[in-house]
């Protein structure tokens, strides 16, 4: 297999504040890897730098062989080709779902109206929400709006999807859904990476499970070892916490 | 002595001539400002909030420079101090097409943009981060985000308190009267010199300055219904399912 995204000794501050300390990880492409870690222990910032949307210090990230961490860097290549899904949905609320879908095809590749329409209602099929494309965001439910940002985020034909919480904000009744779409697409050979705390997907579609604490990547396991024989102590912990509810 | 009103001063004489003079001046003033103030506004406020330091402090120089300065201040500079400076063509021009009236356009917009500008940077300012960040994760430039996303948003939150700023407007016109520009106000004063009859002519002119006031506020009204987002929750009358 070969690399998607590589972080070698990658650092990064927030003023003052450590976020990440020396982080080094391999995803393999096609690879899922879902990072859990408790709340400001950095697993956001740590792929948010996979996209430019942060910026690291010290170390280098690679994407599928080139370094993100130069200074020329081609950002709107980079992003084209990483996608990413938010906690908050973050849909364009003066546009339809299909219009959202549509828009960075268009702008960004040039893409003709017709045939961005084509690939933004095949992706609603995707996502099984074909019949809400004229519908505007704050006329759908939650589980519905983060569909169509997962569509959104696969308009521009990713390699590799980023997850940020993805479910932290649904109605617990609304969280299958998104995690069914989101299975779909591991099982299509996607490479993705996920922050999630929802360890009954970690268990059934992860590759890895990366635990974060304080900065740091403090275990990285397979599901099954990871959840049954963790070999830290806070990986222990963490774990006690999280799945005794 | 008691106070004898002719309202017939009003339609007498030259009256409705002059009265209709000065409205058709104050729209044509107004209107060209407004598109001048909206243009320089949006690119200002739009600055004002990029990621990009230089672009920031031209639009904090811009907005300062003219909002704190009084309108009639400008209106002055632009007449007097401007023309000068002006290449000899375009100055001979300016002589020739009523200088006093692209001067006024000119104050009048340069100052309202400034004032628009801020409208629309806290328009700007209460859509949330992350929208921006969605737009360049799927692969916007920042400008693009701005075109697309964040304006459009940006421009309908505003409408409420645009519209007071284009009541201001049409409301600062009638400081244009200062460098002799015969918009409503003067064609009133000049009512009011020759027929002595303040009281009459000062209220033809505050109800048709009413009427237009009314009239703007309905058409931004109207527009803002026309473009409110389907399910948001807005001030107006928002259609709702
Ligand atoms: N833009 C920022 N400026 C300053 N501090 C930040 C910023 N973003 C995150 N942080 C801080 O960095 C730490 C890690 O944040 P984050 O990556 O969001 O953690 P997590 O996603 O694991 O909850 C937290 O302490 C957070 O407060
Ligand atoms: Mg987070």
């Amino acid at each position: 297999m070969a690399a998607a995204i590589e972080f070698r000794g990658v650092n990064k501050w927030f003023g003052p504040l450590h976020v990440l300390q020396d982080v080094d990880l391999t995803v393999e492409a096609g690879e899922v890897v879902v990072v859990c870690g408790p709340s400001g222990s950095g697993k956001s910032t740590l792929i948010r730098c996979v996209n430019r949307l942060e910026v690291i210090q010290k170390g280098e990230i690679v994407v599928h062989g080139q370094s993100i961490t130069g200074p020329r860097v081609h950002l709107s290549r980079l992003r084209a080709e990483v996608g990413m899904v938010f906690q908050s949905f973050n849909l364009f609320p003066h546009m339809t779902a299909l219009e959202n879908v549509m828009l960075a095809p268009v702008k960004v590749k040039g893409l003709p109206g017709a045939g961005a329409e084509k690939i933004a209602r095949d992706l609603l099929e995707r996502v099984r929400i074909p019949e809400q494309a004229d519908h505007y965001p704050a006329n759908l439910s939650g589980g519905q709006q983060q569909r169509v940002a997962i569509a959104r985020a696969l308009a521009m034909q990713p390699r590799i999807m980023l997850f940020d919480e993805p479910t932290s904000a649904l109605d617990p009744e609304m969280i299958n859904e998104v995690l069914e779409v989101m299975t779909d697409l591991a099982r299509e050979g996607m490479t993705m990476m996920v922050v999630s705390h929802e360890m009954g997907f970690a268990r059934r579609v992860a590759h890895r499970v990366v635990f974060m604490d304080g900065g740091q990547v403090v275990e990285v396991q397979p599901p099954e070892a990871f959840f049954a024989a963790p070999t830290s102590d806070r990986t222990k912990d963490f774990l006690s916490k999280i799945l005794s509810h | 002595m008691k106070y004898q009103f002719n309202w017939s001063v009003l339609w007498s004489g030259q009256s409705g001539q002059w009265l209709l003079s000065g409205l058709i001046l104050t729209l044509e003033l107004s209107v060209l400002a407004w598109l001048m103030a909206v243009v320089l506004g949006t690119v200002a406020g739009a600055f004002r909030t990029a990621p990009w330091k230089p672009l920031r402090a031209v639009a904090t120089f811009y907005v300062e420079f003219f909002r704190n300065v009084p309108l009639l201040v400008w209106m002055f500079f632009w007449y007097f101090g401007v023309p000068p400076l002006l290449p000899r063509a375009l100055q001979d021009w300016v002589f020739a097409h009523s200088l006093e009236f692209w001067a006024a356009v000119c104050a009048l917009g340069v100052y309202s943009g400034a004032r628009f500008s801020e409208v629309l940077r806290s328009g700007i300012q209460s859509i949330p981060r992350t929208l921006i960040e969605a737009s360049v994760a799927s692969g916007l430039t920042v400008a693009q985000a701005y075109r697309h996303v964040i304006l459009p948003i940006a421009l309908r939150l505003i409408i409420p308190p645009a519209t007071s700023e284009s009541l201001n407007l049409l409301k600062n016109s009638s400081v244009a009267l200062t460098i002799s520009v015969a918009e409503l106000t003067f064609q009133t004063r000049q009512i009011e010199t020759y027929t002595a009859k303040a009281i009459e002519a000062l209220t033809a002119g505050t109800l048709v300055y009413l009427v237009l006031c009314v009239t703007i506020a309905s058409i931004m009204g109207w527009v803002e219904r026309r473009t409110a987002i389907p399910g948001l929750i807005t001030g107006g009358r928002g259609e709702s399912r």
